[in-house]
């Protein structure tokens, strides 16, 4: 793997800049389009039958509330992660203080820490009954004034503290990957280092921050758990509870709409912050924006902030959870041999398995299907595939149920007595459509780039010396992107096993994962038994964090280089 | 691929045509009604400005585009037209890019073999000893190709090209990628190479001297048309256009008139021109090397320019009506700036003639 992957990434810059734009092969054309029509239809289920509905509105009561607070939310978390991220990815970039070099990726951790996890490690510290307010209770009388918890600036703080990596990570890669010639042109026209801060670096980051601000966004309208432990009822668990209190269509669709409505503003927005600006700047000659060493208080403080930042994203969460799970082994170490354990571990690996499976798949399908042309309806085809992974997985839940109904009304005017029968509610099949509808955008991305790293001239090569295009996906294009098939499974997994919502929507009975076991547990507030589950869960999380972990340290020998 | 035999030697069946060959982008027409023949072991040299479809030529030769209008041949096979249509690996067509676009996964001997898997094992591996013979890359089958020099892996790709015997190997700008002093060398070896495989060929270059060294012909193509397609010195000494008078080698212009059946224009009589009538208006094509220059402190020329080129010098000269012309002069000869000289036509040329922007050898009816 790595004497392709050496010469693809010097390959990377003889790639001419139209792609292969040659007649297309219609089988493969007609494939990529098809898979968009399936990642598709859940989503236009949800908009056609909404619009449908739309004479006669079946709005839940409190829905203005919904809106507010998800707003709320979203601001909310936007400006935490940007304080969070912008500040750190500011400090190590700009200084030297210890530990640096090790907190500089160390900073990347709390991404592994899902914040439905973060959220009951929080709440069990620092609510009614925690040991945060028993201890400031015995201190100050009872009648002490505690702010609530479990509120909507809890959600905030927790959720800031688990997505503020995204920020961090493309912060950093702004600073220091803008082309070090701008910081010197700067600086030799008498700019101060903050000056070049705010005049330069910062708006030359816009796009970047853009682009982190809208990861933030869209976790945070995706979330599901965490909000409902700090009783904040967002637009995305309007749509869950709905449908799980009613299981009336009409309202979760309108819901769902609404949801949606807010993720395309998202992006939207993203697009309007990024406007015009495209700034790909070759990595030219040049110094950059060379750290400073702090010395004294400064540097402690500095050390401080950055642990402080981690100890409460990551180590002490960790901490809490191992040492519930210890004593939850020794009080009662039966538990430890709960055969649900293995039962969901499995559930979760192995629809975990399928999805990434059938997701790589897919996307290795599509990228070879552009590379043998097609046009720009193909093109458009291969990226309406990616716009899944903005849905919330409780509109995709909703969606894809709303797609079985449809096909089970057809099925039966057809003649097929029980339409699809139980094959949606009663089995795993439901799940994973939703799962691939979702994750079908991670796995493309990762496979696209790798596919963007195979000059077109290759695969004309392979043509032209008469191997078909089945040869040519066999030979060629497989070995040759397989740096991002590895990528795009380990991706899909985390994601896969991660992911609540469309479980909890689209279960069959008795049908559970890892991820529902700790909501579950949690919810109910069984906290040392759900440390184990929610330990695997953070494990498994850390996987991609390493990937992560090379890209920051590939930044940082960038930045020494100059 | 492998099933049709080469043309037998001697045979004169073209190995491509393209008749009324046209393709537009939306609205933009990339190549215009092309017509070009190429004999058996011609090789043919694609010379323009960048955007004048030397380079959509290729690719509809190799199949990489669809024709909108117009029929390609290859060897007697209509490839495409209004109803056939040959994808690229039904066609017997060999390709080399500027990129070399080896198969960084697969070792030399196997790059080679990718496209010769309809053979029998041991018909394929006689082949592959073959062509690296041919390229004198033997020692090196079992390499990878980054370990491969820039130019070892222009020839593996040469190799990889040739090996499955296509009618015609395309060229697309292969040696741009070269260092200067070794893109002489490997054009040369790959020059001898085509050659000994006796396959037509066709080379898109930017370049003017490749082009001109390279080619049995060379094709001058401008907004996706062809200008001129000839042997190296007629489009140099005679151009059709006079696009393709400035684009191949330097060129200046003088506007003359027909007097007597002498042509005259500011540097004096330049040629003879018997069966025209006085008083047509024509534009005179002067190279550097066709001007002679002599110091005269009487002429209203003076030389504003001196570069020193080794073994010759350039000088540039402003004529009394502000027109420049340029001259070379051996590298001993060096006028100082602001020199007046006379400056005429070298003895024995016959220079070109345009009328408007094509070029004339008889007077217009």
């Amino acid at each position: 793997m790595s004497r392709p992957a050496v010469l693809v990434r010097e390959r990377a810059s003889a790639v001419r800049p139209s792609p292969a734009a040659y007649s297309g092969r219609p089988w493969w054309s007609l494939f990529t389009v098809g898979i968009a029509v399936l990642v598709a239809t859940p989503v236009v289920a949800v908009v056609i039958d909404a619009v449908r509905q739309a004479a006669s509105p079946d709005l839940p009561r409190g829905l203005g509330a919904m809106v507010l607070t998800t707003l709320l939310l979203m601001v909310g978390v936007g400006v935490g992660t940007l304080v969070i991220g912008g500040g750190l990815a500011w400090l190590v970039t700009a200084y030297r203080f210890p530990l640096r070099d090790a907190l500089a990726w160390l900073l990347v951790l709390p991404l592994a820490m899902p914040a439905y996890i973060l959220g009951f490690v929080f709440l069990s510290a620092f609510d009614v009954s925690g040991p945060v307010q028993q201890m400031l209770r015995s201190v100050f009388g009872t009648d002490v004034w505690i702010p609530d918890v479990a509120s909507l600036p809890g959600a905030i703080l927790v959720m800031s503290l688990t997505l503020y990596p995204y920020v961090y990570l493309l912060t950093r890669a702004a600073l220091v990957e803008q082309a070090p010639g701008t910081y010197d042109a700067a600086r030799t026209l008498g700019a101060s280092r903050s000056r070049v801060l705010w005049r330069v670096l910062l708006p030359l980051a816009r796009p970047s921050l853009a682009a982190a601000l809208a990861l933030v966004m869209m976790e945070t309208l995706t979330d599901f758990a965490t909000v409902q432990y700090f009783n904040v009822r967002t637009v995305s668990v309007g749509v869950y509870l709905v449908w799980k209190g009613s299981f009336d269509f009409g309202s979760a669709t309108q819901l769902s709409a609404l949801v949606l409505l807010f993720a395309v503003a998202v992006l939207a927005g993203e697009r309007l912050l990024r406007g015009r600006a495209r700034y790909h700047q070759r990595p030219g000659r040049g110094h950059g924006l060379q750290p400073e060493q702090l010395s004294g208080r400064r540097a402690a403080g500095a050390t401080a902030v950055c642990m402080a930042v981690l100890g409460a994203g990551f180590a002490v969460p960790v901490l809490q959870l191992l040492f519930w799970a210890v004593g939850d082994a020794i009080t009662d170490p039966a538990s430890l041999w709960d055969p649900r354990f293995a039962d969901y571990l499995t559930n979760s690996v192995v629809v975990a398995l399928v999805t990434a499976a059938v997701c790589v798949l897919l996307s290795l399908m599509m990228g070879h299907g552009l590379r043998l042309g097609g046009g720009w309806f193909v093109r458009a085809a291969a990226q309406l595939t990616t716009f899944g992974y903005a849905v919330p997985g409780a509109v995709v839940g909703i969606g894809v149920l709303l797609a079985f109904v449809a096909l089970d009304r057809t099925l039966e005017a057809l003649g097929v007595a029980g339409g699809t029968g139980l094959l949606v509610t009663g089995s795993v099949v439901g799940i994973l459509y939703a799962y691939v509808v979702r994750f079908l955008a991670p796995a493309y991305q990762a496979v696209d780039a790798s596919f963007a790293k195979v000059s077109p001239t290759m695969t004309m090569s392979a043509m032209s010396l008469g191997a078909k295009p089945r040869r040519i996906l066999r030979q060629v294009h497989v070995p040759l992107v397989r740096p991002g098939v590895a990528v795009a499974l380990v991706l899909v997994m985390i994601d896969a096993i991660k992911e609540l919502p469309i479980v909890l929507l689209l279960r069959p009975f008795g049908f559970t994962t890892v991820s529902v076991w700790v909501y579950e547990l949690a919810s109910e507030n069984f906290w040392e038994k759900a440390a184990l589950p929610a330990l695997v869960i953070v494990a498994v999380a850390t996987v991609p964090v390493f990937f992560l972990f090379r890209h920051v340290r590939l930044i940082d020998t960038a930045h020494e280089v100059g | 691929m492998t099933q049709v035999p080469p043309s037998p030697p001697g045979s004169t069946r073209p190995a491509l045509v393209l008749k009324d060959v046209t393709k537009r982008y939306g609205g933009v027409v990339a190549a215009r009604a092309l017509r070009l023949e190429a004999g058996p072991g011609e090789l043919l040299t694609l010379i323009g400005p960048s955007g004048c479809g030397k380079s959509t030529t290729l690719r509809l030769v190799a199949g990489l585009e669809r024709p909108d209008e117009g029929t390609i041949c290859i060897v007697d096979e209509v490839v495409a037209d209004r109803r056939h249509w040959q994808p690229p690996e039904r066609r017997r067509v060999g390709l080399v890019f500027q990129d070399h676009a080896l198969f960084p996964h697969l070792t030399v001997a196997k790059n080679i073999a990718f496209g010769l898997d309809k053979l029998p094992r041991a018909e394929r591996s006689r082949r592959v000893g073959e062509v690296l013979d041919m390229v004198r890359l033997g020692h090196l089958a079992s390499r990878y190709p980054h370990e491969l020099s820039g130019g070892e892996q222009q020839r593996v790709a040469l190799a990889r090209a040739l090996a499955p015997k296509p009618a015609v190997v395309l060229l697309d700008e292969p040696f741009s990628n070269l260092d200067d002093n070794l893109r002489t060398k490997v054009r040369a070896d790959t020059v001898a190479v085509l050659r000994e495989a006796g396959t037509t060929a066709m080379l898109v270059t930017h370049d003017q001297t490749e082009a001109l060294t390279v080619g049995d012909r060379v094709v001058v193509m401008r907004d996706g048309e062809i200008e001129q397609a000839d042997t190296p010195e007629r489009v140099f000494e005679s151009p059709a256009t006079r696009f393709v008078a400035s684009f191949m080698g330097e060129a200046d212009f003088l506007p003359a008139r027909v007097r007597n059946a002498l042509l005259t224009c500011e540097i004096g009589v330049v040629s003879t021109v018997p069966g025209w009538t006085t008083g047509w208006d024509v534009d005179v094509v002067l190279r550097p090397h066709e001007v002679a220059l002599a110091v005269d402190p009487d002429s209203a020329a003076r030389v504003v320019a001196v570069e020193y080129h080794g073994a010759f010098v350039l000088h540039t000269v402003v004529l009394g009506s502000g027109s420049t012309l340029r001259s070379w002069q051996p590298h001993a000869v060096r006028h100082p700036i602001g020199t007046p000289v006379t400056v005429s036509v070298v003895p024995g040329i016959t220079p070109t003639l345009l009328i408007g922007d094509t070029a004339v050898t008889a007077p217009p009816l």
